[in-house]
């Protein structure tokens, strides 16, 4: 019999989707395997199919994107009740991603930035989006904006992560070939990616060199052979799971870890204050913050895919 | 009541517990806030363990280590300056005060010393307040609830912190 899936996008960008579409003639194995039964961004299905289904009658829901509202949540947990296997794919679903960096901000100042003060913004009556409200004697309702993005597993129980921003097309056929063939490592495992650092599978020659200036890409052009690191530019590779063949570091661009955290580790951002510390030449607090001075924004740069799923998982309010 | 902070204190074993035992054996009094942990190396003390006990409910964090040039394991305590220096920039960002989490070196002999500051930093901390980071955290998401919820029956194990 053939297995029923189900493809959803939370709080993301459609790239996981597309990601899925890009593993190209594979996706003729996959239809042959199982029938997508929900699928919003590629076919017109809606949410009450799904309601209509039986509990736990999709065989493997793939949820990407985050939880940034309570449409996102209410989705969330309704595929959990009607899936068997549930993935989050994608670094939104799995730590949080990009719009996770929201936490460092509040749904207040948010919608302001947003509604009133942005460059590009007029809005002279100061309209500001209302969870309900009445269009011609009809009334309208929006899904809550949340004031803390969170990731698929602060909501719903989750199986499996395929991680990446997006997660590369052959990671999501591996992952697919594992499900199918019930394959599957434990519950909670991060499938469709390695277990070692990026460092580890990066071609990029490393010399123990310690740096004693922060350089950014846009003021320098990096030795194609030499470690990024090494020459000053801020690369998350040492503390970021291997798994996506080093893209960003090939085509000459530090890794901003989307892959995210090792096994182990909770937060990925905090980790990285370590790996850069030993890689610092200073000793003396004044010369060791001419070096910090080169890190523009630390803190996000540091957590720039994984703040959902950090620690203090926002900034305190 | 009066607020009575909690410090953890991460010291290295070779110079700065052995300066708190002997705080103790010389039974020199200092505030009762602190609770000491040993480790082998004030570089050991990864900015992890640091957040995990400011999220824990820590309203401080003292590290401790031996003075530059001293460290048993060369330059462990350079790590840890790197780190400090680092982390203090995060902690600002993230709306927490930076002088929640401080840095000293101390010596073995140095028990007295080692009694002083950390007299000083529980009255430092005192006046801040306390952190009450999962708090803040519950009171940042109190709203981040589906309107409809009470008129549904989901599943799904919520995982919250
Ligand atoms: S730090 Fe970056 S450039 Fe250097 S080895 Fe690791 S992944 Fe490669
Ligand atoms: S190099 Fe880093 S940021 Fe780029 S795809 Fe790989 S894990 Fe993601
Ligand atoms: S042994 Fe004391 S700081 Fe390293």
């Amino acid at each position: 019999m053939k297995l029923k899936g189900g493809i959803y996008w939370g709080a993301g960008c459609g790239g996981c989707d597309v990601a899925v579409l890009d593993i190209h003639e594979k996706i003729l194995d996959v239809a042959e395997k199982m029938d997508f039964l929900f699928w919003p961004i590629a076919m017109d299905f809606k949410n009450d199919d799904v309601r209509a289904m039986e509990d736990g009658e999709f065989d493997l829901v793939l949820y990407s994107g985050a939880v940034r509202n309570s449409e996102n949540e209410e989705i969330a947990k309704l595929l959990r009740r009607k899936s068997k296997t549930m993935v989050a794919l994608g670094t939104c679903a799995h730590i949080g991603g990009l719009p996770s960096l929201a936490n460092y901000h509040t749904k207040q100042s948010i919608l302001e930035r947003v509604y009133s003060e942005t460059e590009s913004t007029v809005n002279p009556e100061g309209t500001m989006p209302l969870e309900r409200s009445t269009v011609d004697g009809n009334e309208l309702e929006l899904p809550r904006f949340y004031n803390t993005v969170k990731t698929l597993d602060q909501v719903v129980d989750v199986d499996y992560y395929i991680p990446g921003c997006p997660p590369v097309p052959q990671q999501i056929v591996n992952a697919l070939t594992a499900v199918f063939n019930g394959e599957l490592p434990p519950k909670g495992s991060v499938i469709g990616a390695g277990t070692k650092t990026l460092c580890d599978e990066c071609p990029r020659e490393r010399e123990e060199k310690e740096i004693s200036e922060i350089k950014r890409p846009l003021n320098m052009i990096p030795d194609p052979e030499k470690c990024l690191l090494e020459q000053g530019l801020i690369c998350l590779g040492p503390v970021t799971r291997e798994g996506c063949g080093a893209r960003c570091i090939n085509s000459g661009a530090p890794c901003r870890g989307c892959y995210g955290p090792l096994e182990g580790v909770h937060d990925q951002g905090i980790r990285m204050i370590s790996a850069l510390a030993s890689v610092i030449e200073p000793k003396e607090e004044k010369e060791i913050d001419a070096v910090l001075d080169g890190i523009v924004d630390p803190l996000r740069t540091f957590h720039r895919f994984s703040t959902a799923a950090s620690i203090l998982r926002r900034k305190k309010i | 009541m009066t607020f009575e902070p909690k410090i953890v204190g991460f010291l290295c074993n070779w110079c700065s517990y052995t300066g708190a035992d002997l705080a103790g054996t010389a039974r020199i009094k200092y505030a009762p806030n602190i609770r000491s942990i040993r480790v082998m190396c004030s570089g050991r003390i990864e900015p992890t363990f640091i957040m995990k006990a400011l999220y824990e409910g820590a309203d401080g964090v003292l590290i401790a280590g031996c003075h530059p040039g001293d460290c048993h394991y060369q330059e462990g305590n350079y790590k840890a300056l790197r780190r400090h220096r680092l982390l203090k920039r995060i902690l600002h960002e993230y709306g927490v005060e930076p002088e929640r989490v401080r840095l000293e070196w101390v010596a073995a002999s140095e028990g007295e010393r080692f009694a002083k500051i950390v007299d000083e930093f529980t009255d430092q901390i005192r006046e801040l307040g306390p952190l009450g980071i999962k708090d803040s955290l519950a009171e940042a998401m109190k709203d981040d609830i589906d309107p409809h919820e009470a008129d549904k029956e989901e599943s799904g194990v919520a995982n919250e912190a």
